[in-house]
Parts: structure tokens; C-alpha cells; sequence
């Protein structure tokens, strides 16, 4: 196991790159889900001003 | 005509014209953009001999030799010429005899390359170790296909517009 | 009109777009994760150690599939971005707008860890060599995409200038990919040939290939859940949309 996460004396490197990719991969979806749910609640805002006029 | 298709008629000119241009200029740029010089280029004369410039090609088997301390000269061949190479520091880890290599440094008066920074180029092979083995048993078997084929990669003028070892694992039959 | 026409511009419609993406972004999220697990399964565990860079030449499961999905993107981009400037469509330039982040993400990400596998094996984070250069030059573009979109404030005209930016880019693509034949690189030439062989161990291609069908999955997904925020965002006053809201259904 230990061996495993050594990667032959290219932790660093090879550790380095796939935590990079993976940071970014899973930091998209949720900035977009967020995205989303900021654009619904303005819809929503949106129609009730509306109706209360 | 619809505007629809003046504004792709305009689009299209627009990008057949910027093709053009950009091929214009990368022509016209041509070797400026090559990140180093082949020894054939340096005994041609076309590389800087007063500024520093970059030098690629392949290590050559048993020339590298050992001096003192962190000193090693040894040359870069691209089958055609040869250049000394002198340096001192730390090699990086796929420096060997036979694989790529790109020194930046400058000519001295002895016509040898004072390196100042050596990095190693790896070429586009990827395999197991056992593969390479195999290989290596099916090369002493055809090293007289071997050379053949190395004379036709030089021929073709591969070696010095790509700097790899192209020519180097044209047995590649083995790995498929 | 051909009844063909009709069926394809049926979908340059936002209204009827929305549902599909949605349907769209799910599953390729699914195939995401199946495809990443299976690839990055094999990445590690099966895919046999190279003979000369060791282990280190794992990072090259990351690596292409991001400087592809890099090249491709921006294709895709520019090609949205054409069909946006030519016909007018609205769907067209969202588009275009949608894939422009995943595209910067993924030139960062080629960048990244080619840095991290030139430390190691070639003894430098970066050279100015041809093809990191343009590689560069691309996640520059995706940027200035980016930065022109949000820089004016009417959409349709930001479209437009957007589109201008992203069809000159274009030309950037090709000499990416043939740099390292035009020039003397430090990077190396193309393992993966299209037409003849590849100088690589088939283990090795098709885990190379899994990954790559991954990334392709995941930049499906992401760039569709996109398009529906800016779908949303920028129809957000029409009935269709305030409809769909209010019944829940977006």
C-alpha cells in the first residue's frame, strides 16, 4: 500500500496532478448547482413582485 | 440575398483570410519558433555562435564522460554530426547514452557547447518493461533490418525536424 | 421547408432544449462516473509500469484526455459561436457560452500536470517550447472569452464580439496539435496516431481511451448543466420559463 501511494518516487507528480484534476472536476458541479439555485430564486422573486402588484 | 447569407459569405472570407495570414506568418517565422538547434544546424552554421541558444539531439552511446565532481561532457548526435557537450550540475533522471537530450548553453572557441542547463526529451514510446525486453532480444536478432530502416528514417529527414528517437524503435511491430 | 429543417430548428428553441439538456446532463454524468471509476481503476492497477518514465508516466491518464477535451472544446465553441453570428440563433451563442469555462479547465488541467510530468522527466515546470506555448495562448483565449462576455452588458451584442473572438482563435487549434511536427519541441511527438500506429502499449491505449470518454462524458454533462442556468438567467423573464418554474419542473 505504501508502495502503491509512492508511485516509484513520483508521488509528488503523479498525486499532484490527479488531485489538481479532480479538484476542479468536482468544484465545477458544484458552482453550477449553485448557479442553478441562484437563478431560480431570482425567478422566483421575479413572480411574486409580480403578483403582489 | 438574405442578410443571412452575406454575413456567412463575409464569415467565410474572414476565415479563409485568416488562414492564409496565419500561414504566412508561421512560414515566415519558420525555424524561430523551433525551441532548439540540430547538430547538423550548428555545423551548417545556422545556429547563434554568440548568444546562447539550445542544442537537441540524441545522447551518443559511450560518450559520456565523468570529470570532476559534478563535470560530464559528452556528445549530441543526430546521426549526421556530432557536438560536444560540457556541463556541470545535476542531470535530470532520463538522461542516458541513446536517449533525447536539449542543452542551452553557447559555443567556445574550441567549437564545443559550454552547457549552462540540460533537460531531457523522451520520445512518443509508451510500454512494460517486459515488452522492452522482448524487443531488445528481437533487435539483436535483426540488427541488419535494423539498420535499414535507420538509414531510411535519416533519408526522410525525420531525426532532425523531430529530435526523438524516431527512428530508434521502428520495430515497433512488437508492441501492435 | 423540408420536414427535416423543421425537426432540427425545433430544438434551437430554449423552451424545448431546456427538458432535453436536463435528460442529456443526467446520464452523462451517470456514464461520468462509471467510466471515471472504471479508467481510473485501470490508470493505476492495470495499466503496466513504463519502461522508461516508471510510474510517473501515469499522469498521462489526466493529461491527454484534458489537452484534447481542451482542443475539441474550443472547436466546438468556435463552430456554436459561427452558427450563433450566421443565423441568429439564441441557443447557438448560449451554447458557445456554456462550453467556454470547461474549456478553460481543461487547458488549465493540461498545463497543470504537464508541468508536474515535465518537472520529473524532463528537469523543467515549463520551457517556451511550440507546444506549451500555444497551449498557453488556448487557455488565454478561453479567458478572453470569458472576460469579453461578462465585459458588456447586452447579451446579444456581447454574442457577437464573442463569437469574433472565439472563430480568429481558432487557427490556434491546428498549430497546437501539428507543433510538435512544424518545429523542434521539447514536448514529445503524437503517441496516438490517427491513421497508422501508435507507439503505445494496448493496455496502456485503452485505459488512455476509457479516461478520454470519461472526460468527454464529464464536459457533456457540465456544459449542459450550464446551458440551463443561462437558458434560466437570460429568459428568466419570458411565461415558458415562469411557467416551468412555478410547476416545479425546472
Amino acid at each position: 500500500m505504501k508502495e502503491f501511494f509512492a508511485m516509484g518516487g513520483y508521488a509528488l507528480y503523479v498525486w499532484g496532478s490527479f488531485a489538481m484534476t479532480a479538484l476542479l472536476m468536482i468544484v465545477e458541479p458544484i458552482l453550477l448547482r449553485r448557479r442553478k439555485q441562484a437563478a431560480l430564486a431570482r425567478i422566483r422573486r421575479i413572480a411574486r413582485l409580480q403578483q403582489q402588484r | 440575398m438574405k442578410a443571412r447569407h452575406k454575413r456567412l459569405g463575409f464569415l467565410t472570407i474572414g476565415i479563409v483570410a485568416l488562414g492564409l495570414s496565419t500561414w504566412l506568418v508561421v512560414n515566415a517565422l519558420g525555424s524561430n519558433l523551433s525551441y532548439f538547434f540540430s547538430p547538423s544546424e550548428v555545423a551548417e552554421g545556422a545556429a547563434p555562435s554568440e548568444r546562447i541558444f539550445r542544442l537537441g539531439g540524441l545522447v551518443k552511446p559511450d560518450s559520456v564522460e565523468r570529470g570532476e565532481e559534478l563535470l560530464v561532457r559528452f556528445q549530441v548526435t543526430d546521426h549526421a554530426h556530432d557536438v560536444t557537450v560540457v556541463y556541470s550540475g545535476i542531470l535530470p533522471d532520463l538522461f542516458a547514452e541513446g536517449q533525447g537530450v536539449v542543452a542551452q548553453g553557447r559555443l567556445n572557441e574550441q567549437g564545443q557547447f559550454v552547457a549552462e542547463r540540460v533537460l531531457a526529451k523522451h520520445d512518443e514510446n509508451y510500454m512494460a518493461p517486459e515488452v522492452k525486453e522482448a524487443l531488445a532480444r528481437a533487435h539483436a536478432d535483426g540488427v541488419a533490418q535494423e539498420a535499414s530502416t535507420y538509414a531510411a528514417a535519416e533519408s526522410s529527414g525525420s531525426y532532425s525536424s523531430r529530435g526523438g528517437e524516431s527512428g530508434a524503435y521502428s520495430t515497433s511491430g512488437v508492441t501492435q | 421547408m423540408s420536414s427535416r429543417l423543421v425537426n432540427w430548428f425545433k430544438f434551437s428553441s430554449p423552451s424545448t432544449f431546456y427538458p432535453l439538456a436536463g435528460k442529456i446532463g443526467f446520464w452523462s454524468m451517470v456514464v461520468t462516473v462509471v467510466l471515471l471509476a472504471v479508467g481510473l481503476y485501470m490508470s493505476f492497477f492495470v495499466a503496466p509500469t513504463d519502461y522508461k518514465q516508471g510510474e510517473g508516466y501515469r499522469i498521462i491518464y489526466v493529461h491527454v484526455p484534458a489537452a484534447w477535451m481542451s482542443m475539441f472544446l474550443y472547436v466546438l465553441m468556435a463552430g456554436w459561436a459561427a452558427l450563433g453570428l450566421v443565423f441568429n440563433t439564441r441557443l447557438s451563442a448560449m451554447m458557445a457560452s456554456a462550453l467556454a469555462p470547461t474549456g478553460a479547465s481543461m487547458a488549465f488541467i493540461a498545463l497543470w500536470t504537464g508541468a508536474f510530468w515535465g518537472k520529473p522527466m524532463w528537469g523543467a515546470w515549463w520551457v517556451w517550447d511550440a507546444r506549451l506555448t500555444s497551449e498557453l495562448i488556448l487557455l488565454f483565449l478561453y479567458l478572453g472569452f470569458i472576460a469579453l462576455q461578462s465585459a458588456i452588458d447586452d447579451p446579444r451584442r456581447a454574442d457577437r464580439a464573442c463569437a469574433v473572438l472565439a472563430i480568429v482563435g481558432v487557427v490556434n487549434v491546428p498549430i497546437i496539435y501539428y507543433s510538435v511536427i512544424w518545429w523542434n519541441t521539447l514536448h514529445q511527438g503524437a503517441t496516438i496516431q490517427i491513421r497508422g500506429e501508435s507507439s503505445m502499449d494496448p493496455l496502456m491505449l485503452t485505459t488512455l481511451l476509457i479516461m478520454t470518454l470519461a472526460f468527454w462524458a464529464y464536459c457533456i454533462a457540465v456544459a449542459m448543466a450550464r446551458v440551463r442556468s443561462i437558458i434560466l438567467e437570460r429568459e428568466r423573464e419570458t411565461t415558458w420559463v415562469g411557467e416551468m418554474v412555478k410547476e416545479g419542473r425546472a
